[in-house]
């Protein structure tokens, strides 16, 4: 008989309870993944009842009650709070997003928030994005011209209008860990967030190395796992395509 | 403190952050073929250089005639005669070279009809000294500030830049009044860090998260200001605190000045365009303290908007919806998102909300930080660039898109700087045991705090202070009440309580770090606003209406050692660097 084993740490228990101390009539339940790794215990699921009365609309303004008011030990990540930076991507609802966008009116029953999928978890809600990091600067992410004009290189409007869509991406990772090929094959395959970013330069007019882009990125694993699954388009929270955009790297390699 | 494990390192410079300045540091010195070091609490990304929209400044004449002498005039108007000319002729002669780099490096810049970089109108920027509005401010649509820091990102990454991502920096070592390096704590294993170096650069940003009301992200906490401070050095004219005119209402996020640029237009409960009365000639476009002071006043005589009248409207329906989609987009995303606007239908609720610190770091136009012995004298070892340093180019008040260009031309400025004075791979100089020691003693400290009082509670007392005592208007009763006041917060932390005593990846500790040093510009920012008796840019006193240059055409200087502080004063720049330009002598400041 086989024996099948989970990894260590890999099986989430139920967490500490925070029972609302407000008196409040209007409460939520909040479930939170938690995860310490200086204490060698398995993660855990703590739950805290939340005043909704007294919490502005955002998941991210949730957390920080939660953090402020009742259990300051819990660790994410967050800055602008106006979905520019892309620090507070997280899972919430079963859905990559940004918590500072997603409103908490939009999720029924309880609201289960987890880091993003098929990460490394650092601490709690905080995922390791280091992979994909070494994998954006992979695609040369910089201009490549040989042009020594002093003046600047001009650009037509049709032409910088082809980076509209592309350029805007904010590196939150919500598509690359929303997408199942990633999810098996993250260390090879390139994933949907920098498969945009590789696409934002050879498209850009101004570039003089569009043909070795192109033969760079053309691999059976770091392009050719993309299988038109399409989560990645569904849960950017930029409205981006980056689905679109690996269909075109792959356009232009088949007719190139 | 044996119990923490300390990794050593030898760099050439050290870069304490990466945003948009810090990164064009980094680049500049890696170029250089200097051992550079970046240091960030953050993935460079993430950095609140990316929330800036509208554009960045530079006399480019892409859109008709235009001169950087001219820039050079709106600015020292802008800052209202408190910004040495000296140094805003560096800013805005090297403006137009800096941005041609930046286009250089790829940044996707919004283009004319004839394929060049596209500029916008923006608040204060003028024709030929003060005349009509020109089109100065390069812009990527409304999202140019995100655009030029993936841009250096890349860059860095390109001249391969050694990154130190999500490290915290706890203090900077000092001997004998020179900089030597920092400390810096490793959130994702908890090690402490010591980089040892022959020039330390501060670009850690400004510190808006005083207020309880900002544009400002969680992060922008001043923290290398708070280090400059705990290393016994002043910091220069903490009491100029810009308040953009277009935060959203109850929200607090940014409106871009770049929808005035583009037509838009404020008006009050009565429907009135009000500014045409306070800026006949500028109008919506006149510079950012003055629209403040005026929506304000606005809401104070009872002609705001909403239930509350406690803000104004701002229009851009009536718009071209194609000049909307093309030119700013992202502010209709976040007018959405954040006040359930559609902007092509409805006008955006508005306050002024705390936006930019015009303080910080006192520095020459090279990015030297200077200090005050007698007179004027610089740091050896130290800089300071962008939102943390106070060149002074912005002086009393910044204009708008002039500090992204601020960012990149001082970033360079210190790169070329350092090259000068460091000659690659010099041997190190020993530093004794106990600046570490001192720097661990106060980190355990705060991380083993087992009193009552939180930090967000702590922090929140802070943050209502600094937003009632110390806002658009201020008066001699406001702020001594708030000089008394911002200081119970600091003595709330001698019990203080932190929970998480863990070392990776506790923010609880973080958040603690970052009320310190948050206090402490809370303090010196009050203080230095009680002290300045006249009115001047962003600092308005109801008690003292007029600019007093006799006596306050002067950078105030404030040092702080726990709640205490001591001010003093320097004196502005009255001289420019070359013969290519006059000096502007003080003149009344009318939009």
């Amino acid at each position: 008989m086989v024996q099948i084993n989970l990894p260590q740490n890999s099986k989430v228990e139920k967490g500490k309870f925070f029972k609302d101390k407000t008196g409040s009539k209007n409460i939520r339940k909040v479930n939170i993944y938690r995860w310490d790794p200086s204490t060698g215990e398995n993660p855990r699921i703590d739950t805290y009842e939340v005043d909704m009365d007294n919490c502005p609309s955002k998941v991210l303004d949730l957390l920080n009650k939660i953090k402020n008011e009742i259990d300051p030990s819990i660790a994410y990540r967050r800055s602008c709070a106006h979905g520019v930076c892309g620090s507070c991507a997280m899972n919430m609802d079963g859905k990559n997003g940004l918590a500072c966008t997603k409103p908490h009116s939009e999720i029924k029953g309880d609201i289960n928030i987890y880091p993003l999928p098929h990460l490394k978890v650092l601490k709690d809600l905080i995922g390791d994005l280091s992979t994909l990091y070494k994998q954006y600067e992979s695609v040369e992410p910089w201009l490549k011209t040989t042009s020594k004009t002093e003046k600047e290189n001009i650009q037509s409007k049709g032409d910088r209008a082809k980076l509209d869509g592309l350029y805007e991406c904010i590196m939150c990772a919500c598509c690359s860990t929303s997408c199942p090929s990633y999810w098996w094959n993250g260390d090879k395959y390139l994933g949907p967030a920098v498969l945009l970013q590789a696409y934002r330069w050879i498209i850009d007019s101004r570039d003089e190395d569009r043909k070795e882009r192109l033969k760079k990125v053309a691999d059976e694993l770091k392009l050719y796992r993309c299988h038109t699954i399409m989560n990645c388009t569904n849960a950017c929270p930029k409205g981006l395509n980056p689905a679109k955009a690996i269909a075109s790297i792959k356009k232009m390699l088949a007719t190139s | 403190m044996k119990s923490y494990k300390i990794i050593d390192h030898e760099y050439d410079v050290v870069v304490l952050g990466a945003g948009g300045s810090g990164l064009r540091a980094a680049v500049g010195l890696s170029e250089a073929g200097l051992k550079t070091a970046c240091v960030s609490k953050v993935f460079p990304t993430r950095s609140h250089t990316s929330a800036a929209q509208g554009g960045i400044s530079a006399a480019l004449g892409n859109m008709g005639e235009d001169d950087w002498r001219w820039h050079m005039y709106d600015t020292v108007k802008g800052a209202d005669w408190l910004g040495d000319q000296d140094c805003i002729e560096y800013l805005c002669k090297e403006a137009p070279r800096a941005v041609l780099e930046l286009e250089k490096y790829g940044v996707p810049f919004s283009r004319t009809e004839d394929g060049k970089i596209y500029q916008r109108p923006f608040g204060g920027m003028t024709k030929n000294y003060g005349n009509e509005p020109v089109q100065r401010t390069c812009a990527a649509a409304d999202r140019t500030g995100h655009a030029i820091l993936h841009t250096l990102y890349g860059q860095a990454l390109k001249h391969k830049t050694e990154f130190f991502i999500e490290y915290f920096a706890l203090d900077l070592l000092m001997k004998d009044g020179q900089c030597k390096g920092l400390i810096a704590w490793n959130l994702n294993d908890g090690t402490i860090h010591r980089f040892r170096s022959h020039i330390t650069i501060i670009a850690t940003g400004g510190y808006g998260k005083v207020y309880y009301s900002a544009t400002s992200a969680h992060t922008c906490t001043g923290d290398g200001n708070a280090m400059v401070l705990r290393a016994g050095l002043p910091l220069q004219d903490m009491e100029f605190v810009q308040f953009h005119p277009t935060g959203i209402y109850g929200h607090g996020t940014l409106i871009s000045e770049g929808v005035r640029g583009e037509g838009g237009y404020l008006v009050n409960s009565k429907g009135e365009r009000f500014m045409e009365r306070y800026a006949p000639k500028a109008k919506d476009l006149a510079s950012r303290d003055v629209v403040s002071r005026s929506i304000a006043v606005e809401i104070n005589e009872g002609r705001g908007v909403g239930n509350e009248k406690d803000h104004v409207h701002l229009h851009l329906n009536h718009l071209d919806p194609k000049v909307i989609e093309e030119r700013l987009p992202g502010i209709s995303e976040s007018s959405r998102l954040f006040a359930n606007v559609d902007v092509t239908k409805e006008p955006i609720p508005v306050v002024p909300t705390v936006h930019y610190n015009m303080g910080g770091i006192p520095t020459n136009y090279k990015a030297e930080v200077l200090t005050l012995n007698g007179s004027e004298k610089t740091v050896p070892g130290l800089m300071a660039i962008g939102e943390a340093a106070c060149v002074s180019v912005h002086g009393a008040n910044r204009l708008g898109s002039n500090s992204l260009i601020d960012l990149v031309v001082f970033g360079r400025a210190a790169a070329k700087r350092a090259a000068e004075l460091v000659k690659p791979g010099t041997p190190h100089e020993e530093i004794s045991q106990s600046e570490t020691d001192k720097c661990l003693e106060r980190f355990d400290k705060l991380r083993n705090a087992s009193g009552t009082n939180n930090t967000a509670d702590l922090r929140m007392a802070m943050q209502k202070t600094m937003q009632s005592k110390c806002a658009v208007f201020r008066t001699e009763k406001t702020l001594k009440e708030g000089v008394n006041e911002i200081r119970k917060p600091f003595e709330g932390m001698d019990d203080l309580s932190v929970k998480d005593k863990s070392l990776i990846f506790n923010t609880d500790l973080v958040e603690t770090l970052e009320f310190d040093n948050l206090i402490r510009q809370a303090i010196t920012t009050m203080d230095s606003a009680y002290h300045r008796k006249e009115s001047r840019g962003a600092h308005a006193r109801e008690d003292f209406p007029k600019r007093n240059d006799e006596k306050f055409m002067q950078h105030t200087l404030s040092w702080c050692d726990g709640k205490k502080t001591k001010i003093d004063y320097r004196p502005v720049h009255r001289s420019t660097l070359s013969n290519d330009v006059q000096y502007f002598p003080p003149q009344e400041r009318v939009y």
